[in-house]
C-alpha cells in the first residue's frame, strides 16, 4: 500500500475506534444519559445555527461555482489555441472595446464559452444573494433560558441553517455540472461550431438544479421571525 | 462505454486536454487524402497541404522538394507537438507520455547494438535514432560486449533498467540475439504500461487497455509469422509474446505450437475482431497483413476521443499523426514513381 492509503486506513481505525470506546465506557458505566441530543439542541444559541446557515450558503455556492469554472475554464484555454473563436470576443483586441463602448451591447455577441462561464457564476450569485437575505432575518432576542428564548427563536435559527445548507449544496453540485458540461461544450463547439447551441441547453438544464435550492431555501425562511 | 468523468481531471490535464483535442481536428481527413491522391507532383501536394493544418511546414526554407524532405518535416512536426505536450505535463500525465516514448527508446537501443555489431559508426547512427526515444548516454551503446555489460554499464541509468529482468539472460548480443532483447524489452515495456493504464481505472483504463491489448496481441502474431523459417523454437517464441492481450493464455499456448501460417490463422479464428483480420481480402486488393493491422489500431485509436478526461487521448494523437505521416509518405512515393494504381491504400483516418 502507498502512503496515503496507509494514512487514511489510520485514520479511519483510529476514529471509529475512539468512537466505540467511548461508546462502550458510557454504557459500561451507566452515564448513557450525558449523551443529551435534547440538551445539545436546547443549550446552543439559535444564531450559531443561524451563522452557520448563512456561511455554508455562500461558501459551499462558491465551491461549486469555482470547480465549475476551472473545469471549463481551463477546456476553453486549451481549445482557444487551435479554435479561436470559441473564447470571448468582447476583450480580445482594441477593435472590440471601440465596439463595446460604442455600439449597443446587443450588436456584439459574447463568445460562446464565456456563457458557460456565467452560468457557473450565476450559481455563486445565488449563494451571496441566500446569504444576505438569510442574515438580514438574523434579529436579537433577550432570552437566556430555553424557556425564555422561546420555540419561534428556536426554529428560526433551525430553519436559517437548514436553508443554508439547501442552497449551499445544490449550488455545490450545481456548479460541478454545468462546469463539467462546460467543458464539453467548449471542446465540442472548437470542432463543430454548431454543436454549441445543442450543448447549451444541458447547461441550462444543469444549472436549473441551482434554482431549486434557492427557491426552496426562499420557502424555508418565509416564515422566519427573530426575536421577542 | 462506462464513464468515470473525473472531476479534478481538468486542474492539472484541462489545457493540454483542450490543446490535444484542437491539434486533433487538423489531422486530414478523408477529401483531403483524395485531392492529395489526384496530385500529379510532389509541388500541387505542397500546395494543398498548404490549406490544411501543416500550413507553411512544407514551404519553409528553400530545399528541394524531396519525399525525404517531406518526410523529415512532417517527423519534426510531431517531434515538436508531443514535446510541447511533454514540457507542460503533470504526473500523471507526464508519467503517460514518458512510457509512450520508451518505445522508440528500445527501438534506438536495438538499433546501436546491431549497427554496433556491424561495425557501423555510432556518429553515423545517432542521428537515425528516433528523436522522441533519446536518452543520456546513447552513444555507449555500442561499445558493451554483452547484455550483462548493456545493462550494468549503461542501461541501469535509463528508464529501461526497469524492463531489462528478463533480457539479461541472454548469452549473446548477435543479430538474432538483439532482436530477442528487443522483444524482451518491449514485451516487459507493454506489461508495464498496461499495468500502469489499469491502475489508472475509469476512461483511461477502458480506452487504453484494448488498444494494448491489440498492440500485444499483435507483436505475438507477427513474432510467431516472422519465425517460420529461422531458428526460433516454439519454446523460445513464448517467452517473447506479451501476455496482456486478448490471446493470453489459451490463444498464446496454440501460437507457440504454430508451425505455418494456416496454423497461426486457425488461431485467429477463434477472436472475431482477429478472424476478419487474417481473412483473405477480395482479390485486387493489395492489402497486407500488416496494413490490415494498422487499419484496427487506426480504428481503436479514433476512439479513444470520444470521451472526455482521459490520458488516452495523448496516446491516440500521436499513432495517428504517426499514421498520418506514412499516409502522406506512401501518396508522396506514389506520385514520385508514378504508380497510381497503389496510391489508394493509405488508411483513412477521420
Amino acid at each position: 500500500m502507498n502512503g496515503h492509503a496507509i494514512l487514511y486506513t489510520g485514520v479511519t481505525l483510529a476514529f471509529w475506534s475512539t468512537i466505540l470506546i467511548v461508546g462502550i465506557c458510557y454504557t459500561i458505566f451507566d452515564l448513557g444519559f450525558r449523551f443529551d441530543v435534547a440538551w445539545f439542541l436546547t443549550e446552543t444559541s439559535p444564531f450559531m445555527w443561524a451563522n452557520l446557515g448563512i456561511g455554508l450558503a455562500i461558501s459551499l455556492s462558491v465551491v461549486g461555482a469555482a470547480w465549475g469554472i476551472y473545469i471549463t475554464g481551463s477546456s476553453i484555454i486549451g481549445g482557444g489555441v487551435k479554435a479561436p473563436r470559441i473564447k470571448t470576443k468582447n476583450l480580445v483586441s482594441s477593435e472590440d472595446i471601440k465596439t463595446v463602448i460604442g455600439c449597443p451591447i446587443g450588436r456584439r455577441t459574447i463568445g460562446p464559452a464565456s456563457s458557460s462561464i456565467i452560468f457557473c457564476e450565476a450559481v455563486a450569485i445565488y449563494g451571496i444573494i441566500m446569504a444576505i437575505v438569510i442574515s438580514n432575518m438574523a434579529e436579537s432576542f433577550s432570552g437566556t433560558t430555553p424557556e425564555t428564548i422561546g420555540a419561534r427563536n428556536y426554529q428560526a435559527g433551525y430553519s436559517m441553517f437548514g436553508a443554508g445548507l439547501t442552497v449551499g449544496f445544490s449550488n455545490l453540485f450545481c456548479g460541478i455540472c454545468v462546469g463539467i458540461v462546460g467543458s464539453g461544450a467548449a471542446l465540442a463547439d472548437a470542432q463543430n461550431g454548431s454543436l454549441f447551441v445543442k450543448i447549451l441547453i444541458v447547461e441550462i438544464f444543469g444549472s436549473a438544479i441551482g434554482l431549486f435550492g434557492v427557491i426552496v431555501a426562499i420557502l424555508q425562511t418565509s416564515k422566519v421571525k427573530m426575536g421577542d | 462505454i462506462a464513464n468515470h468523468t473525473h472531476p479534478y481531471f481538468n486542474v492539472d490535464h484541462g489545457y493540454l486536454e483542450g490543446l490535444v483535442r484542437g491539434l486533433k481536428a487538423g489531422i486530414l481527413t478523408r477529401s483531403d487524402y483524395h485531392n492529395l491522391a489526384q496530385c500529379d507532383t510532389l509541388e500541387d501536394m505542397k500546395l494543398h497541404l498548404q490549406s490544411t493544418d501543416y500550413g507553411s511546414l512544407l514551404t519553409a526554407g528553400n530545399e528541394d522538394l524531396t519525399v525525404s524532405l517531406i518526410d523529415h518535416r512532417l517527423k519534426e512536426n510531431i517531434l515538436t507537438e508531443f514535446r510541447c505536450l511533454r514540457s507542460h505535463s503533470l504526473p500523471p500525465l507526464s508519467t503517460f507520455l514518458d512510457y509512450i516514448t520508451y518505445s522508440y527508446m528500445i527501438d534506438n537501443v536495438v538499433m546501436l547494438i546491431t549497427g554496433a555489431l556491424k561495425q557501423r559508426d555510432v556518429a553515423e547512427l545517432l542521428p537515425r535514432c528516433h528523436p522522441l526515444g533519446m536518452f543520456d548516454q546513447m552513444a555507449a551503446v555500442g561499445i558493451a560486449r554483452t547484455p550483462a555489460e548493456l545493462y550494468s554499464a549503461i542501461l541501469v541509468d535509463t528508464p529501461l533498467a526497469l524492463f531489462f529482468q528478463d533480457a539479461v539472460s541472454e548469452a549473446n548480443l548477435d543479430e538474432m540475439g538483439a532482436e530477442i532483447i528487443r522483444n524482451k524489452l518491449y514485451k516487459a515495456y507493454l506489461e508495464a504500461f498496461y499495468k500502469f493504464c489499469q491502475e489508472s481505472g475509469g476512461a483511461t483504463k477502458n480506452i487504453m487497455c484494448p488498444i494494448l491489448e491489440f498492440e500485444a496481441d499483435r507483436r505475438a502474431f507477427i513474432i510467431t509469422v516472422n519465425s517460420f523459417g529461422t531458428d526460433l523454437s516454439g519454446v523460445g517464441r513464448s517467452a517473447l509474446y506479451p501476455s496482456c492481450g486478448r490471446l493470453y493464455p489459451e490463444g498464446l499456448r496454440l501460437l507457440a505450437r504454430a508451425e505455418d501460417y494456416e496454423q497461426v490463422k486457425a488461431v485467429a479464428d477463434y477472436y472475431p475482431d482477429y478472424k476478419l483480420i487474417f481473412d483473405e481480402p477480395e482479390a485486387g486488393s493489395s492489402r497486407t497483413l500488416e496494413d490490415r493491422f494498422f487499419e484496427r489500431e487506426v480504428k481503436l485509436n479514433t476512439l479513444a476521443f470520444l470521451e472526455q478526461f482521459h490520458l488516452g487521448v495523448f496516446y491516440s494523437y500521436l499513432k495517428l499523426k504517426e499514421q498520418e505521416a506514412r499516409n502522406i509518405i506512401w501518396i508522396a512515393e506514389c506520385v514520385t514513381q508514378r504508380q497510381k494504381s497503389k496510391i489508394d491504400n493509405y488508411i483513412p483516418i477521420f
